[in-house]
């Protein structure tokens, strides 16, 4: 009796410290949850709070007189003479207009450098569209020096450091009371390609090389999966020459991108001869990588069409090729498409495999067909963050945010398909 | 005319010879009564003339466009005088760009020795022989294929099995090509690496253990030779893999257990997409978050308790790598947890014991080697994994365990090693190759025994 119950206050006691330690266990899970969403939500917020200003652009307005005996400009359509004009000089006394008094040599110097060094350029470019402009006066939205557009948006942030002097520190802040200095929409983010100035580099150069080198990966990876998958699911006999496929196939599913990216180098650019850093080769190799990916979801989307069907067909006389393209591609095809987006979208931000193959390279043009050398947006991410001046960082962020929103929303794609076209048999 | 200019050639002439070999059946089964007296549908004669005009076609095009410039190349050299010969591959690929900017009109005839300008206008002359020639061939064979396609338009001929194998050799060749690339693969890094062990021994490869690269343009400089040991790179792989899987491993596993066993269906239908957003995010944005937020944060925090961490630490590349993986863990985690049968979970519970419990005792070690398999792919993919190293943990070759320290990776070095202009055939350039394939074939073993394992435990309960 005594025995009894001195194990059953035995269990009871026991028992307060195990549901003890089933509540802590329950506490390491949410804990892992919690620290695995927190690092998805601090990752967003740190690129949002470096990248919202990337989005802003800093301006100077000014109305300049474009005086011909100032510019030693008198025919704007000759080439030459416009190679030797001074489209600085104006802006300057437009400057000076706005600021009365800064007249000495090392002033005028100092007013220059709040300017881009491609105003030069808007003027001369404006002139030669427009040549009965000269000796009128017009408004100029300049870009403005990418020193200035620091202490406009980051003065008060610690970590920008402000290269300004205090003399330009304070034109800049007059100049911002009287309007001349604002700041609007980035829109030569979207329409520009990369320069070496962060005022004037945009992205719309890495987006196209993207949208090409996609291009060229869809086109390759997207057929040939689906006739991989189909001859393996339908067609391969049980023998080594097909394990040896499939075991070919989950290996190359794992191996490291960046073995791609040799892979093309030596093959495709040492081997064929073929150009460095060009949407072609980018688009070879990703295609090669994103394969198997392809494949493996495609098998799953085929093994997924009931045998029933098959059966069906075939019952009324339809050959085995005739089943498969007739009615089990048809009906895999949600499921193949599914894992082709995601396929793509890993494709569309890799960057170590295009790094080799010369996809780094500085490049200021927009591409304008498969064979012109290009970037693509992760690589020009990679360039920027990797780069000294203060202005990249904020750019890198808002290119990030651009790659992300192009990821989300071809996953939400595929999420979308999935729900809308998935089938219960 | 240009490739692509052929390519748009063959895509006209295979839907004519489409509809033609279309009508040709129509007209052949006319007088029979109708096309059920054909062996096949009229489609697929239609099919087989359009394959017969379109593949040779682009065989061969491909062919050429893959081997005009190096047979190319050959000739103009050899028609160089025998005394003007370049003696090494390097000088070759010198003299070849030469010769080429001189044909493309970007470097004046004037500026270059005769011989180049000489060769040059030969090179011309080859060029626009072979771009004729090739268009006539590939014109030619579209045309002669379809036409003999055509003329086998014939009722007893069953056109539809013709085209079924064409697809099905198709079909194959397809998933041959995984083979391909691996074979591609083994071949593009095997050769160098050969080259690279002919100039540095393979055992000061794997066992010394300085990394320096650099080699000298003089001869006579200081540290002209570079040394290749890999082991400083190899430690550094380790040691921001193995922190990267101390972040990964504990979180990803206990949040598989509790998403499968105590979250309800619809917090698991919401955090389950959320936590996989972690695996689809490209890796340059980790690699920026872990070098211009982590590593600062690290350093700071660093100093403040009295360390000094450098910069760029192994520390911040770790973590971030293990925020990363986080995901690959925890839903191999998932799978193989709910592989293992209710039947076990329920028996568990029955005896008494606490869901905890049940997890620690029964499930955990029944879905243990599952969840060892899916470690491995994680710890490959974090050996393998480039951009966040890149961007975060440096360049220096340190041989350190010190988690604060700069270390650099076997990925980073080849990254570096071959991005920008690269010297020909110098140590430096093969070195990067013969890293290459030591990864792959680490990574590759590990691969092979993950996916053995989690292969054979899933069978265990099926």
């Amino acid at each position: 009796m005594t025995d009894q119950r001195s194990q059953a206050e035995i269990v009871r006691r026991s028992l307060k410290k195990r549901y003890r330690k089933e509540r802590r266990f329950r506490v390491y899970g949410m804990v892992a949850i919690f620290i695995a969403l927190a690092s998805l939500v601090i990752l967003f917020a740190d690129i949002i709070n470096k990248g919202h200003t990337g989005f802003i652009k800093t301006t100077v307005t000014l109305d300049v007189t474009l005086d011909s005996e100032q510019m030693y400009l008198t025919d704007p359509t000759d080439a030459e003479q416009r190679s030797m004009a001074d489209f600085i000089a104006p802006i300057i006394t437009a400057l000076q207009e706005q600021i009365p008094g800064a007249e000495s040599a090392a002033q005028t110097r100092e007013l220059r450098a709040l300017v881009s060094s491609y105003a030069a350029n808007d003027i001369s470019d404006r002139l030669r569209a427009n040549p009965e402009l000269l000796n009128t006066t017009e408004t100029f939205v300049f870009q403005a020096h990418d020193q200035v557009s620091v202490y406009v948006k980051h003065a008060d942030n610690p970590k920008y450091s402000i290269r300004l002097s205090e003399q330009q520190q304070q034109w800049v802040d007059y100049l911002q009371e009287e309007g001349v200095i604002g700041t609007s929409f980035n829109d030569t983010l979207f329409s520009r390609g990369d320069s070496r100035e962060p005022g004037n580099a945009g992205i719309l150069g890495a987006i196209v090389g993207s949208l090409l080198t996609m291009l060229v990966t869809l086109m390759i990876s997207f057929p040939m999966g689906i006739a991989a998958a189909v001859y393996l699911e339908e067609f391969a006999p049980q023998n080594k020459i097909t394990d040896f496929i499939e075991v070919n196939i989950n290996n190359l599913a794992a191996v490291p991108s960046i073995i791609f990216g040799l892979l093309g180098l030596a093959v495709f650019i040492s081997l064929f001869g073929m150009p460095r850093s060009v949407p072609v080769v980018g688009g070879l190799v990703l295609a090669l990588m994103t394969l198997p990916t392809i494949i493996i979801s495609s098998r799953a989307a085929i093994k997924a069409v009931p045998p029933s069907i098959r059966e069906a067909a075939e019952g009324i006389g339809a050959s085995k090729m005739q089943v498969v393209l007739h009615h089990v591609i048809p009906l895999a095809m949600p499921g193949m498409l599914t894992g082709s987006i995601i396929g793509m979208a890993q494709a569309l931000g890799e960057t170590a495999p295009l790094l080799l193959i010369g996809m780094v390279a500085f490049i200021v043009d927009v591409p304008e067909g498969f064979f012109d050398s290009a970037t693509v947006l992760p690589v020009q991410i990679y360039l920027w963050a990797s780069s000294s001046e203060q202005g990249f960082v904020e750019l890198a962020s808002a290119g990030i945010m651009v790659l992300l929103t192009f990821m989300i929303t071809m996953n939400a794609l595929a999420i979308w398909l999935r729900k809308r076209l998935e089938r219960r048999w | 005319m240009q490739t692509a200019h052929l390519l748009l050639l063959i895509l006209v002439l295979t839907p004519i010879a489409y509809s033609l070999a279309l009508m040709r059946s129509k007209a052949v089964a006319e007088p029979l009564g109708g096309i059920r007296n054909l062996k096949a549908l009229p489609f697929y004669y239609a099919a087989r003339a359009a394959l017969w005009c379109a593949i040779p076609a682009l065989i061969v095009l491909a062919l050429w466009a893959a081997f005009e410039s190096k047979v190319i190349q050959g000739i103009v050299i050899a028609s160089m005088p025998m005394d003007v010969w370049p003696d090494s591959a390097g000088r070759a690929s010198l003299v070849l760009s030469q010769i080429s900017n001189v044909a493309a009109g970007s470097l004046n005839a004037n500026n270059v020795p005769e011989h180049i300008a000489e060769a040059a206008k030969v090179l011309e002359g080859l060029r626009d022989r072979s771009d004729n020639f090739k268009a006539m061939l590939v014109a030619l064979i579209a045309v002669l294929g379809a036409a003999f396609a055509w003329t086998r338009v014939m009722p007893h001929i069953n056109a539809r099995e013709n085209v079924e194998r064409t697809l099905r050799w198709f079909f194959f060749l397809c998933a041959a090509v995984a083979v391909l690339t691996t074979a591609g693969i083994v071949f593009s890094v095997l050769f160098e690496t050969l080259r690279f062990f002919e100039k540095v021994p393979i055992t000061d490869f794997l066992f010394s253990t300085s990394w320096s690269p650099q080699t000298a343009l003089r001869a006579d400089q200081v540290g002209s030779d570079g040394a290749f040991g890999v082991i400083p790179l190899f430690t550094g792989t380790l040691l921001i893999s193995a922190i990267a899987l101390l972040v990964a491993v504990p979180t990803g596993l206990l949040s598989a257990v509790y998403l499968s066993e105590y979250a309800s269906k619809r917090a698991r239908a919401t955090i389950k997409p959320l936590m996989e957003m972690l695996a689809g995010i490209p890796t340059v944005v980790y690699g920026f978050f872990a070098a211009l937020t982590v590593a600062p944060f690290i350093r700071d925090a660093a100093a403040i308790i009295g360390l000094e961490a450098s910069s760029q630490s192994a520390l911040a590349a770790g973590l971030v790598m293990g925020i990363m993986i986080i995901p690959f863990v925890s839903s191999l985690s998932d799978d193989v947890i709910n592989a293992v049968p209710q039947a076990m979970r329920d028996g568990s519970l029955a005896l008494g014991a606490t869901q905890s419990e049940t997890m620690k005792k029964v499930i955990f070690p029944a879905a243990l080697p599952g969840i060892i398999g899916g470690i491995l792919l994680a710890a490959s993919r974090a050996i393998g994994e480039t951009m966040i190293v890149v961007m975060a943990a440096g360049l220096a070759a340190n041989l350190t365990a010190n988690p604060l320290e700069s270390v650099t990776t076997v990925t980073v070095q080849i990254a570096t090693l071959l991005v920008g202009d690269q010297e020909f055939d110098s140590a430096k350039t093969l070195s990067a190759f013969a890293l290459g394939a030591l990864l792959f074939i680490v990574t590759l073993m590990l691969n092979v025994v993950a996916l053995k394992i989690v292969r054979k435990y899933r069978e265990q309960y099926d």
